[in-house]
Formats: structure tokens, sequence, C-alpha cells
């Protein structure tokens, strides 16, 4: 208690829990039917063109989130469609735009600012980094976010369980589907600079895991990945203050202890 | 007394990119029907499911989905890898098949729950409702997909190579259950398949396409006509 109280006597880090929770909360609940379509991959493809259209916006003098959510969206919706395209081998097109996205950056900023610690703090997080808009920010698409699942919960099941049977009955499943990536383009832009451009993806598909390896109803995978979502953030975010450890990397590791208990539990 | 036309075809030419596999179908389904489609692979089939499913808009021609319209039609599509390992209780994906109805479905109704219950116990998996998806057999997951269908469906099924990866008798016993379910609740079927055998013994009416050509008539009829002959000695 005293060590709750201690640490939110720091602005900056309840900004940091605030958007952190609600950025985990999302990116586990649209991780849930991402993970189950195979699309876990483009939770990794945004944060990296994420990172670049960063590194892009700060060596041009743009707001960087102005610029960046814009970009990553249009990079989400190309890679949905990427995915669903037979043609290509979405796998291999997803990690050679990851990696361009990381070279953009990367080769901009060294031109421009050169390799300084704002760099790293982008590929690793830094907990300084949340201001009052990405509160704002995050607020708002947690809202958003939930009242999405709340309302179309059972289209959303159905999509993610059988896009034709869904397609067949009436569902408009494109608009689902690129809604799901949008909200996904969205909570990894706003998570990214907190969590790191390497280790958001983790955030999407950690928690969605673990619940899989416990529940066998749809509804309870969905509900359990939330709460160990923001659990793992409050655990990670305890652990790097105490240890003084960069938040993003700790965060990540909680979540890899809970899915190790989650497949010991259930292999039971 | 006509039966009522559930769905139909008029003048209707199928393809790729203005490249026609099928041109000038004309056939109905009926309340009562039992049709299979057989081809060979790459006639068409699955482009003339996706354009009776609405999917895609056909070449040319009119397509009228009676049955699609007035929410009275259920699909059984072919299982995707991915469902073999989803977390789902057998009554969550059966209780997806009411979704065609329209509203917002913040929940399902009291009257979709008690149909679904009913729907279950017909095709025996009721004692499984409880049960996760991914732990049940092949021939257990196409019964729970087939009573989604019903949930979904009052007059027509569409089913996409229902026996496809089920061992002979899951096979048996689900041509079994959609007799029954034709002969007993009226149901229209139609069944895509490369099945002959369960083809020629199962249907009332057989809708070959292949090679810019096609028949459609009683099985009779077909035995009789060139592309069942040729198609049925191989």
């Amino acid at each position: 208690m005293s060590l709750l109280l201690s640490m939110l006597a720091y602005p900056f880090i309840v900004r940091a829990f605030v958007v952190g929770a609600l950025v985990s909360l999302c990116a586990a609940l649209l991780g849930v039917p991402l993970v189950l379509k195979r699309y876990s991959m483009i939770g990794d493809g945004l944060s990296h063109v994420s990172f670049g259209a960063l590194a892009v916006a700060l060596a041009c003098g743009f707001a960087p989130l102005w610029f960046s959510i814009p970009v990553v969206m249009l990079a989400a919706f190309f890679l949905l469609r990427l995915a669903e395209s037979s043609r290509v081998s979405a796998d291999a097109a997803i990690a050679v735009l990851s990696a361009s996205a990381l070279a953009v950056g990367v080769v901009v900023t060294s031109l421009t600012t050169g390799m300084t610690t704002d760099v790293d703090s982008y590929l690793f997080g830094s907990i300084l980094a949340m201001s009052r808009s990405d509160v704002v920010l995050s607020v708002t698409l947690a809202v958003f976010v939930l009242s999405l699942f709340a309302a179309f919960y059972h289209r959303l099941f159905a999509v993610t369980f059988d896009e034709s049977f869904a397609r067949a009955t009436g569902v408009k499943v494109g608009t689902y589907k690129t809604l799901l990536s949008l909200l996904t383009a969205l909570t990894v832009v706003l998570g990214m600079r907190m969590m790191g451009a390497m280790l958001i993806s983790s955030l999407v598909i950690f928690p969605a895991l673990s619940a899989m390896r416990v529940f066998r109803r749809f509804r309870s995978v969905v509900v359990f990945a939330g709460a160990l979502a923001v659990a793992c953030f409050c655990a990670g975010l305890a652990g790097s203050y105490l240890l003084s450890t960069p938040v993003g990397a700790t965060v990540v590791l909680c979540d890899l202890a809970a899915f190790l208990v989650c497949a010991a539990v259930g292999r039971r | 007394m006509e039966r009522q036309i559930l769905l139909a075809c008029h003048d209707v030419s199928l393809g790729y990119e203005h490249r026609p596999l099928l041109e000038h179908l004309d056939f109905a389904v009926r309340e009562g029907d039992y049709v299979a489609v057989l081809g060979e692979n790459g006639s068409g089939k699955s482009t003339l499911l996706k354009s009776l499913l609405g999917l895609t808009p056909p070449l040319a021609g009119r397509i009228d989905r009676a049955a699609q319209r007035a929410g009275r039609l259920g699909y059984l599509p072919q299982q995707t890898p991915a469902q073999r390992d989803f977390p789902a209780t057998v009554e969550e994906v059966v209780l997806s098949g009411f979704l065609n109805r329209s509203g917002l479905h913040l929940t399902y109704s009291s009257a979709e729950k008690s149909a679904a219950l009913m729907h279950m116990g017909k095709l025996g998996i009721l004692e499984l409702r409880q049960r996760c998806y991914r732990e049940l057999s092949g021939g257990q997951q196409q019964r729970v997909l087939l009573c989604r269908a019903l949930c979904a469906a009052s007059g027509l099924l569409i089913l996409d190579e229902p026996a496809t990866g089920l061992d002979p008798a899951a096979s048996q016993d689900l041509y079994k259950t959609l007799r029954y379910l034709h002969d007993r609740e009226g149901m229209a079927i139609l069944m895509v398949t490369h099945d002959l055998d369960a083809a020629l013994r199962e249907a009332k009416t057989i809708l070959h396409i292949g090679q810019n050509r096609w028949f459609c008539g009683t099985v009779e009829e077909y035995l009789k006509d060139e592309s069942g002959r040729r198609f049925g000695r191989k």
C-alpha cells in the first residue's frame, strides 16, 4: 500500500499507469480475435511501422502522434489486405515491411538528430513519454474498444470463428476486420512510446495466448485476457519502479510469467 | 400447387475476371428439393456456391435468393484450420447461427436459446453443449456446425462438401441426419460434393457442372445423360 502511494505521488507515473492499463486492456481484447485469426504478426508489423513514422515525424518536426496515427492506420489497412490475399505469402511480406519501416526510422534519425537516447526510448520504451493528451486519447480509445466489444460481441465471435458463415448470414465481415485493425493500430501507436516498438506486440499476443491455455469458453477467454493484461501491467510497473528497470521489458516479463503459469495450469 | 422457390438462377454466367467457366445456367431450388451439385475440380463448384450465397456477383444473369432474403437460409461451410484450436463451447458456436436475424443482438433471446437446445437435441449433441469445440471429434464438430446452420435456416440448407475429412461411419451418420431433416422437417437441401455415390443415393436432383456445359435433372435422367455416364464411370 505504501509502495502504491509512493508511486502515485509522481504525476508521470500516474499518467503512465492510466495510459498503460487502458492500452493493455484494449490490446488484450483486440488480441483475442487477432491471435485466433492468425494475425498475430500484424501487431508486430504495426509497431515497426509506428517506429518508422515516429522517427520521420521527429525529423520533419511534425507532431509525433498526429503524424504516426494516420500512417500506422494506413499500414494496418494494408497489412490486413496483405494477410488475406493468397497471392503473396503474408508472413514474408509482413516481415519485409517491418524490417523496411525499422530501417527507414533508423536511417532518418541518424541523418538528422543522430542515434540518441530518444531513439533508444522509442525502441525499448520509456515511462516518461506519456503526456496529458496521451491520457485523453487512451481513455477515448478504451471507451471505444469496450463499447465495440459490448455492442458487437456476438458478431465479433461469429467473424472470428467462421468468416464464411458470418458473411453468408449477412454480417459485414470486412467492416469488422477493418475496425479491428484500425483500433489495433491506434493501440500500438499509443502504447509504443511507453512499451517500446520492440515489445508492444507482446501486449496483443500474450494475454490471449495465456487465456486460451486455461479457458474453453470464448467469453471467459476475452474477459480473462483483459483482466490478466491489466494485472500484468500493474505488476510490471511496480517492478520497474522497485528495480529501476525499463517499464516495457518488465511488463513483458510479467506477461511471460503469467503465460507460463497458465500453460502449466492448462496442462493439468 | 406450385412449391415455393427458395433459390433460382436465371441465365447466370460464372467465372473469374470475365473469363466464364459456365454460361446460361438456369435452375431453381424449391421447397422439399434435395439437390447435389457435382463437377470436376476447377469446374466452378465453389464459384457457383459463392454466387448462390451472394458473396460474389455472377458475371451475367440474375440470382434470386428468396430464402436468404427471408432469413431462412442456413450454410455449412468447410472447416478452416484455425477453428481446430478455437476456444469456444458448443453452445456458443450453435447460438451464433441466429445472427442472421436482424437487430443489434446484445444478447440472445430466450426463444433463441430454447430453439438452439431443441436443435442440439435433434442432432444428438445436447450433452456436449458445455464442451469445448476443439476437443470434439471431426464428426461431432460437423454436427455442431450443422446445428448452427439449422439455427439460421428454416427453409434451405446449403452444404459445402459436408463429408470431407470424416471417417465412413461419421459421414454415413451425417447423411442420415440430412435425410431426416429433409424427410421429416421438410428442409430443402443443396449440397456441393465430390462423393458421387452419396449424391446418387441421397439426392433427388443432380446439378452437374463442368466444361462450359451443365445438366440439371433427376437422378434417373442424370444417369442416362452423357455427363452422368462419363462422370459415373470414372
